[in-house]
């Protein structure tokens, strides 16, 4: 039953990209035309909350669920992967209209047709994992 | 309340509650990222004989765990919330994908691009199977996607974040405003 809370998270995330009509292809055509607020006012508002409390999280030390101080990763500095990796995936992102969170949504929405794009990002991941060590980083 | 819940959401209601997510895995010992689920998912199967994927899968069972609520998510969404209404695109975007010959959104998604009698055509096919392809590897590549990078990684003031992101819009404008019109 440890994983409860990660099902349970999960489920919630998954509402909310239904909800907000963050997993519609069209939202995603209306934000890369820049024709609506929505998707820019739902990053933005996460980014801006997520912000804030990271720095309150850091300021206080805050403690997770075992006691220990949240920690935070530090992203790599590589920019060549950062940028050239970012364009590759915003050509997919606007193509299939998904990022992989909301793929995983709207298989369980009922576009069962989203499995293909699932499958063939596992083969995207894969293939990045096959020519890792010949790529530019 | 019930109303309002069971309505599409608003923009701010939306964000501030994947922003409480996001604290919520940092509150679990973990952190917000999707796209690690792709390279688990190999390193689950057919990824083994590859460094990239030779880890224990099992460390990240929590994760792949919040992908199966992600789609239970999706399904309480249709079943009980959303429906599946048309999604109430603007006017300028109903009008540009016009030209492109989408007719006007009739629910969730386009059956244009997710229709399986849209599938199952060579085009219909290969746009899904290459946006997927993008997707899974370039956002390893990038190391991270929407949530990794856009909302933990900025969150956090991760420059490297903010280059990916810029990477995203760079490569979705140019996929919607270059590509588009020669696909559709």
């Amino acid at each position: 039953m440890k994983f409860f809370k990660f099902l349970l998270a999960g489920t919630i995330f998954g509402i909310i990209m239904a909800q907000s009509e963050a997993m519609s292809w069209y939202r995603i055509q209306e934000m890369f035309r820049f024709q609506s607020f929505h998707m820019y006012g739902i990053i933005g508002t996460a980014v801006v909350l997520g912000a804030l409390g990271v720095f309150l999280i850091k300021t206080f030390n805050v403690k997770d669920i075992h006691g220990e101080p949240i920690q935070f990763e530090p992203k790599e500095r590589q920019w060549v992967k950062s940028i050239l990796g970012g364009i590759i995936f915003g050509l997919g992102w606007a193509l299939s209209g998904a990022c992989p969170g909301p793929i995983v949504v709207n298989v369980g929405f009922g576009f069962t047709s989203m499995l293909i794009v699932l499958v063939f990002a596992v083969l995207g991941t894969f293939t990045y994992g096959v020519f890792r060590d010949k790529l530019p980083h | 309340m019930k109303d309002f819940l069971l309505q599409p959401w608003p923009w701010w209601f939306s964000g501030a509650l994947i922003a409480v997510i996001m604290f919520m895995m940092l509150f679990f010992g973990k952190s917000f990222g999707f796209s690690s689920n792709l390279r688990t998912i190999c390193a689950m199967t057919f990824g083994r004989k590859i460094k990239f994927f030779d880890f224990d899968w099992r460390e990240n069972t929590w994760n792949l765990t919040f992908l199966v609520g992600a789609a239970i998510g999706g399904f309480i969404s249709y079943a009980y919330m959303h429906g599946g209404s048309p999604v109430a695109i603007s006017d300028a975007t109903i009008t540009d994908l016009a030209a492109l010959g989408f007719t006007a959104p009739e629910g969730m998604q386009p059956s244009e691009v997710f229709g399986w009698e849209n599938v199952l055509s060579l085009k219909g096919f290969m746009v899904l199977a290459v946006g997927g392809f993008l997707v899974g590897f370039g956002t390893r590549y990038a190391g991270g996607c929407t949530s990794g990078h856009a909302i933990s990684g900025l969150s956090n003031l991760q420059l490297p974040s903010l280059v990916a992101v810029i990477g995203f819009f760079i490569g979705g404008l140019v996929m919607t405003h270059l590509l588009f019109p020669l696909i559709y």
